[in-house]
């Protein structure tokens, strides 16, 4: 027997297995974030002097990257589109650009991280270091995984397009969602820890 | 799940129409933090238009309007116990037996003048 | 879309034949992505774990009984550095209490519970061909494995095992040795598995319920599952944000639980300061409390699976009982902080912890109340599998009973970690949910392996247990009462005010070391009637749901005919019904009442 509602929705639940199984997921680390930013929240009240984010970190840099994640999302949810139009030269093409958006983002990320561990602001220095560490090293590690599963599907895993249309769109659904979601979380980190 | 290709095509166009104002409010949360508000106001307009921004691409990118209602109750149980996880360990911090006394911080050159 | 279905179509006849090759041992029986193999490698693995758990225990039980008596038998084995001379070091007796903790709850409860027995008897109970996600499946137990790997590792690193208990509070645990670091990967490693397995349930449970099985004609199992892998989604990510913290924390020198002038062994530490040891138990209890409840329900599913085979009647009160369970699920997430009314919280949030606290004792209430109500007119079997579900319902009774004093924060002040707490929890976890799992046990054995256990060992089995169990746990209701102190590596020998409970020292671990004894017979059985049990036929306890309707063992892809499903859970005995019983998937008869709600 097959595994059922791969491919097609389940009629009365009308999804398939794969949309829910991502969304729980995605409820998983909507808790995962909170109890990091719990943690910041109390800290934060905790602490006798709090730095103003944009006296330690560098806010252009950090707007930069925030566009970039932005723009990899329109390019995200443009190459979904693009499958429901049976482009798949046009789905290449905005997943290339996702994928490339996404290491850049990552390359800034890095230079912000050595730029700061050259100056000896390490997380051991204050909970305001230590907190930003956290946060921003565990959503660029989301931000790797992210990188990890999109080159999947743009390279080997993009066969699936070829034997099963409908299964393929799916995937990429779910890719989808979950790269947003890692979007998500850094529209509320950029102001949190840049601006505040 | 079947859109036509002209139903498609339309929400490219809304796609892009999302993502330029996602930039717009991302330039407005900069330029807002430059205005010298008193912190809980900063605090609370940042928050407004991230949560703004967040909730556009959770309706539009991540295709929320017009999920199905499961999804949404699971998100809902998701909200009511992030909620929980984020208020209650504060306000057991604002709760304590006696004067709630906190150590200087190491770092924090003006901890002698704040006592 | 006819292109993409020919397309699907295609795909399917290809998998298809892939499914009747031969796959070779390891991947049948060592990377297999079948759920009934994966649930039969978390069941042996947790087995394993909870005898190597127990095992800790004995030792412990050992210096407590006889404080600084060189231990007999391994005393000379433990090495210098844990027991000289076969003493037991107290820092030996803290590693060994922590990973007591941990290997009971994350690598022996939870994995048979949840990985065991929600991987093979949940599909199977709603009509599924597997998990919806096998490799996922196959990546979380492996994911548990590796987790239980580093743990054990842990005991030969420099320092020994994490020794801040199982609760690992900071800042203790963050100047502990380096055992507590592998504890916190061990633990990264299990809450992932944990998570994955968690969404492979529930997407299980809501996608690939066979047709006519909707969610009021599930069986109550597979209600606690559902319920237990959403605590097990929600409750599970903040702990692993904390252990991310925590390891911070020890290895780049953060202070998140480090308050500022913290003085370890007369110099000042040098940390940034300025964090709080609250926050860890905030963090740590948002998830321990619902696991408390992950610990509970699945044994409370299968209690209720027992206690209706075995009356021949429905359970009673079943809509009750699935509400009970969803508003519990609910409620555990906002009690946690009643485990820390002696952190100096206020009155105004011990007062709103002790409130829910009282409010979840309800549902628990109705629902051990429904499962007594059920016995009542039933023409019981005394089956063991009976027997192990009958013993669940007073020890649980006793367990949730004696919590009630713990829950208001006046009372608690005096019980606060004394061994009465100790009692408390272990008659909710060893004589409530590992009995009930032990029956489950008994009960699946025939359609794990198409042969029945060895009725008379089992019966040895059930009431030594029951009776050892007993002898270890009651007296420390009673020691802890009169204020013995929990953690001690001398059993509380110094103190004036437990010389007149020291005695119970003795008898508990003497009942404890009977419980082992009691367990060969089970560990026999278990492996005689793999091979040379009574041979049984795809339904042999007369039971209603559909896993009864597959044959013993199932094959791959569970069902030879796919099910569809004709009525509620437990048809016995319906009134106008000629038959004792009539299974789910039974189709004639269509008239007849649905299951009593």
């Amino acid at each position: 027997m097959e595994i059922p509602y791969v491919v097609d929705e389940r009629a009365d639940t009308g999804l398939t297995n794969v949309k829910l199984g991502i969304w729980l997921f995605l409820a998983s680390e909507v808790m995962l974030f909170g109890g990091l930013f719990s943690t910041y929240i109390l800290l934060r009240i905790n602490a006798i002097e709090w730095p103003f984010g944009a006296d330690i970190l560098s806010v252009p840099i950090g707007a930069f990257n925030t566009v970039v994640l932005i723009l990899s999302s329109v390019t995200m949810v443009l190459c979904y589109a693009a499958l429901k139009l049976d482009d798949f030269s046009g789905y290449k093409r905005y997943m290339g650009m996702t994928v490339g958006l996404a290491v850049l983002f990552l390359v800034v990320k890095s230079y912000e991280y050595y730029d700061k561990f050259s100056h000896g602001d390490v997380p051991a220095v204050s909970t305001y270091l230590a907190i930003y560490f956290t946060l921003t090293g565990l959503h660029a590690l989301h931000i790797v995984g992210g990188v990890i599963v999109n080159g999947y599907f743009l390279g080997p895993g993009s066969k699936l397009w070829h034997a099963n249309r409908q299964q393929f769109i799916n995937r990429i659904e779910a890719a989808g969602l979950y790269w947003h979601f890692v979007d998500l979380v850094w529209i509320f980190l950029f102001p949190v820890l840049y601006l505040l | 799940m079947s859109e036509s290709p002209e139903e498609v095509r339309d929400h490219i166009k809304l796609y892009w129409k999302i993502g330029i104002a996602l930039l717009v409010l991302t330039v407005v949360t900069v330029a807002v933090s430059y205005i010298e508000f008193a912190v809980p106001m900063a605090i609370l307009v940042a928050l407004i238009i991230a949560g703004t921004k967040g909730s556009l691409v959770a309706s539009y990118f991540m295709h929320l309007i017009g999920e199905r209602k499961s999804i949404y109750w699971a998100l809902l149980l998701t909200v009511f116990f992030f909620l929980v996880l984020i208020i209650i360990p504060i306000l057991g911090h604002t709760d304590t037996y006696g004067v709630h006394k906190t150590m200087p911080n190491a770092n924090a050159p003006a901890a002698e003048a704040h006592d | 879309m006819t292109t993409t279905e020919q397309a699907a179509h295609a795909e399917h006849g290809h998998e298809h034949a892939h499914a009747h090759e031969d796959l070779g041992f390891l991947q049948t029986y060592v990377f297999s992505v079948d759920h009934k193999v994966i649930g039969i490698q978390y069941a042996v693995t947790g087995l394993l774990f909870l005898l190597f758990g127990f095992g800790l225990m004995m030792v412990m039980r050992w210096q407590l009984a006889y404080p600084f008596q060189p231990i007999p038998i391994i005393g000379g084995l433990l090495g210098d550095t844990r027991a000289p001379g076969g003493i037991m070091l107290p820092e030996f007796y803290n590693q060994l209490g922590a990973m007591h903790g941990t290997i009971m709850v994350f690598l022996g409860v939870v994995p048979l519970a949840v990985g065991g027995f929600g991987n093979f008897v949940l599909p199977l109970q709603i009509g599924a061909p597997d998990m919806a996600f096998p490799k996922l499946n196959m990546a979380s137990y492996w994911s548990f494995f590796l987790g239980g790997v580093v743990m054990l590792a842990s005991f030969v690193v420099p320092g020994g095992a994490a020794n801040s208990g199982w609760t690992s509070y900071a800042p203790l645990s963050v100047i502990a040795t380096t055992g507590q670091t592998m504890w916190l990967v061990g633990m990264i490693f299990l809450i992932t598995s944990s998570l994955l397995g968690s969404v492979n349930f529930i997407v299980t449970t809501v996608q690939l319920r066979a047709p006519g099985l909707s969610f009021f004609r599930l069986p109550f199992f597979v209600w606690a599952q559902l319920v237990t892998s959403f605590l097990l989604l929600l409750a599970f990510p903040p702990l692993e944000a904390a252990g991310v913290l925590q390891l911070m924390d020890r290895v780049a020198g953060t202070s998140f639980f480090m308050p500022s002038g913290l003085v370890v062994g007369d110099a000042a530490l040098e940390i940034s300061g300025g964090g709080s040891p609250l926050l860890w138990q905030h963090l740590f209890w948002f998830l321990a409390h619902p696991e408390v409840y992950v610990l509970i329900l699945p044994a409370m599913g299968i209690v209720g699976e027992i206690l209706a085979n075995n009356t021949r009647k429905p359970i009673w009160g079943y809509r009750v009982l699935v509400a009970s369970v969803i508003f519990l699920g609910f409620m555990s997430f906002v009690v946690w902080a009643h485990h820390m009314f002696m952190t100096g919280m206020g009155t105004t949030m011990s007062s709103f912890f002790q409130t829910t606290t009282m409010i979840i004792s309800i549902p628990s209430v109705v629902i051990l109340s429904a499962f007594l109500l059920s016995l009542y007119g039933g023409s019981i079997r005394y089956t063991v599998p009976m027997l192990f579900a009958l013993a669940f319902l007073p020890m649980f009774a006793i367990g949730g009973l004696t919590g009630l004093p713990l829950g208001l924060a006046a009372p608690d002040i005096h019980l606060h970690d004394t061994y009465y707490v100790i009692g408390h929890f272990h008659y909710v976890v060893a004589p409530g949910t590992v009995l009930a799992l032990l029956g489950g046990i008994y009960y699946w054995f025939p359609k794990a392996t198409g042969r029945k256990m060895n009725d008379l060992l089992g019966r040895i089995h059930f009431w030594g247990s029951f009776v050892t169990i007993n002898i270890v746990f009651f007296p420390m209701l009673i020691q802890g009462l009169s204020g013995m102190n929990r953690r001690m590596a001398d059993g509380g020998l110094e103190y004036t005010m437990n010389q007149d409970v020291l005695v119970w020292n003795t008898v508990i671990s003497w009942g404890a070391w009977g419980l082992a004894l009691f367990q060969l017979p089970f560990i026999f059985n278990f492996f005689w009637s793999i091979k040379k049990g009574e041979e049984v036929g795809a339904n042999p306890w007369n039971a209603t749901t559909l896993e009864w309707s597959a044959p013993s063992p199932p094959p791959h892809g569970n069902f030879t005919t796919p099910p569809s499903v004709h009525r509620g859970p437990y048809e016995y005995n319906v009134p106008g019904v000629e038959a004792d019983f009539v299974m789910q998937a039974e189709a004639d008869g269509s008239q007849a009442e649905p299951a009593k709600a």
